[in-house]
Formats: structure tokens, sequence, C-alpha cells
């Protein structure tokens, strides 16, 4: 086995699921961020009513 | 029952990826030549086709929002083409990673990778592009139109290795070299296997992009109803 392919094959798959956890959280955050912004918005459109 | 449906196909998509995993370390055959490395197209390979789906989903959806002005098919369009972009960076990172060992340079400017660079670089524009027009009627037709024009670029790059002698490796599965076997079917089941897992993964953050879509037309009414009071 080569020691050097093995480190780099690592590192491909350590990219690739890097990139798609960075993603998934970056949603997560924009889904917090959107729903807290709705709350805000009704509340704030409640109060003045 | 939506939330649910979400739910149940991302833990479908779960324990599809742990179950590929297990194959591609410990059950598909070494590659001759290669070794270790090759099993990095267990993902590369299935990441461009989710990469080349996704345009193809982004422009037919752009096309019906200029024909029928329906704003579902705008969140379709742009929720899919978000979603892509993380499957197309992986595909070229890992990439990138394969040729530094195989071609011994990180990067050469052949069709293929040019291509699929063009085409990435394109909808990373389209989502930049999107932000910079507010009134949502013209966002999306612009949108639309830009969505249309950048997808000639993934049938350059999916046809590049057809088309031109490139560096890239040639067409290795069946259904792609006219179904000749170029690898083993071991190798070859466990790369559909990965396709089908990521493709399901990609529907589901696709159905939590789209809700944010909507929650952002939500808000933006709101803004106006707030104005207006």
């Amino acid at each position: 086995m080569d020691q050097r392919n093995f480190t780099y094959m690592f590192y491909g798959f350590a990219a690739a699921w890097a990139i798609l956890v960075i993603y998934a959280l970056m949603l997560v955050a924009r889904e917090r961020r959107l729903r807290t912004e709705l709350d805000r918005l009704r509340n704030m459109i409640g109060d003045r009513k | 029952m939506r939330e649910k449906l979400l739910y149940a196909l991302g833990a479908v998509a779960g324990v599809l990826l742990v179950r590929n995993m297990h194959e591609i370390f410990l059950v598909v055959p070494d590659e001759a030549a290669q070794g270790y490395i090759y099993r990095i197209l267990f993902v590369h390979a299935p990441a461009a086709f989710v990469f080349m789906i996704f345009a193809f989903v982004s422009m037919v959806a752009s096309v019906t929002f200029l024909i029928r002005r329906n704003f579902n098919w705008d969140s379709l369009a742009v929720s899919i083409t978000e979603v892509a972009l993380p499957f197309g960076a992986i595909n070229l990172v890992t990439g990138m990673i394969w040729a530094r060992i195989i071609w011994g340079v990180w990067w050469v400017w052949d069709a293929r990778l040019t291509f699929m660079l063009i085409s990435w670089l394109m909808y990373a524009g389209y989502l930049i592009f999107r932000r910079a027009i507010d009134e949502p009627t013209q966002r999306g037709r612009v949108s639309a139109v830009l969505s249309i024009l950048t997808f000639p670029a993934v049938v350059v790059t999916w046809k590049a290795i057809e088309w031109w002698r490139t560096q890239h490796p040639g067409p290795v599965i069946s259904f792609r070299s006219g179904g000749e076997r170029r690898m083993d079917p071991g190798m070859e089941s466990a790369l559909l296997w990965n396709f089908i897992a990521l493709l399901l993964f990609a529907a589901v953050l696709v159905a939590i992009r789209m809700r944010q879509e909507s929650i952002r037309r939500e808000l933006d009414g709101l803004r106006r109803e707030a104005h207006a009071i």
C-alpha cells in the first residue's frame, strides 16, 4: 500500500465531508435567522395593529 | 407530514452514505495502477452528476418561470442552483487532490477541468447577481435568463471528454461508454449507489432551501405590510 496515496485519499474524503457539513450548517444558521426575523416582524405588526 | 417525509429522506440518505463508505473503503477491489487514491472517484464522479443534474433542473425551472411567471419555479431554480454549488466544489477539490498524485500537478487547463470551473463560477455569479436586484419579478426574470445561458457550459463540460482528447480520463461508466464495461462491476455499483445517496441528501437540502425561499417571500410581504401601517 502506498502511504502517500492513502493520505491524499483521506484529504479528498475529508474535504468532501467538510464542504457538505459547512454548507448544511450555513443552511441551519440561515433558517434560524429567517425564523427570528419572521417572528419579530409578526410581533411588530401585531403590536401596531 | 412534509417535515416527516424530509426527515425520513434524510435518514435514508444518511444510512445509505454510511453503507457506501463501508463499501468504498472495505469492499471494492483495489485499482491496479493507482492504489488507494482511486477511491476518490466514488465521491468525485457522483458529486459531478448531482451538480450537472441540478444545473439541468435549474435551467428547466428557469424556462418554466419565464413562461408561467410562478415564483415557485424561481424558488426551485435558486434553491437547486445553490445546493449544486457545494457538489460542484466537491468535484473540483477531490479532482485536484487526485490529480496531485496521478498527474503530479494540482491543476491543468484541460477542456473538462476548465469548463467545470467556468460552469461553477457562472452559477456562483448567478447567486451573487440575484442579491443585487431587489424587485422580485425583475430578479426572477434576470436570474432565469442567466441560468438558461449558463447551462450550455455544463453540456460542454459533460461532453468535453468525448469531443476533445483531454488529460482527464475518458468515460468509464458503462452507460457513457455505450454499454462497454471499462471498470469492475463492483466498482460501478458502488459508484451508482453513492450517486443515489448523494442525490437523496442533496434533495433534502433543496427542500430545506426552498422552505427558506418561501419564508423569505413571506418576510417581504410582512415588511411591505409593516411599512404600510
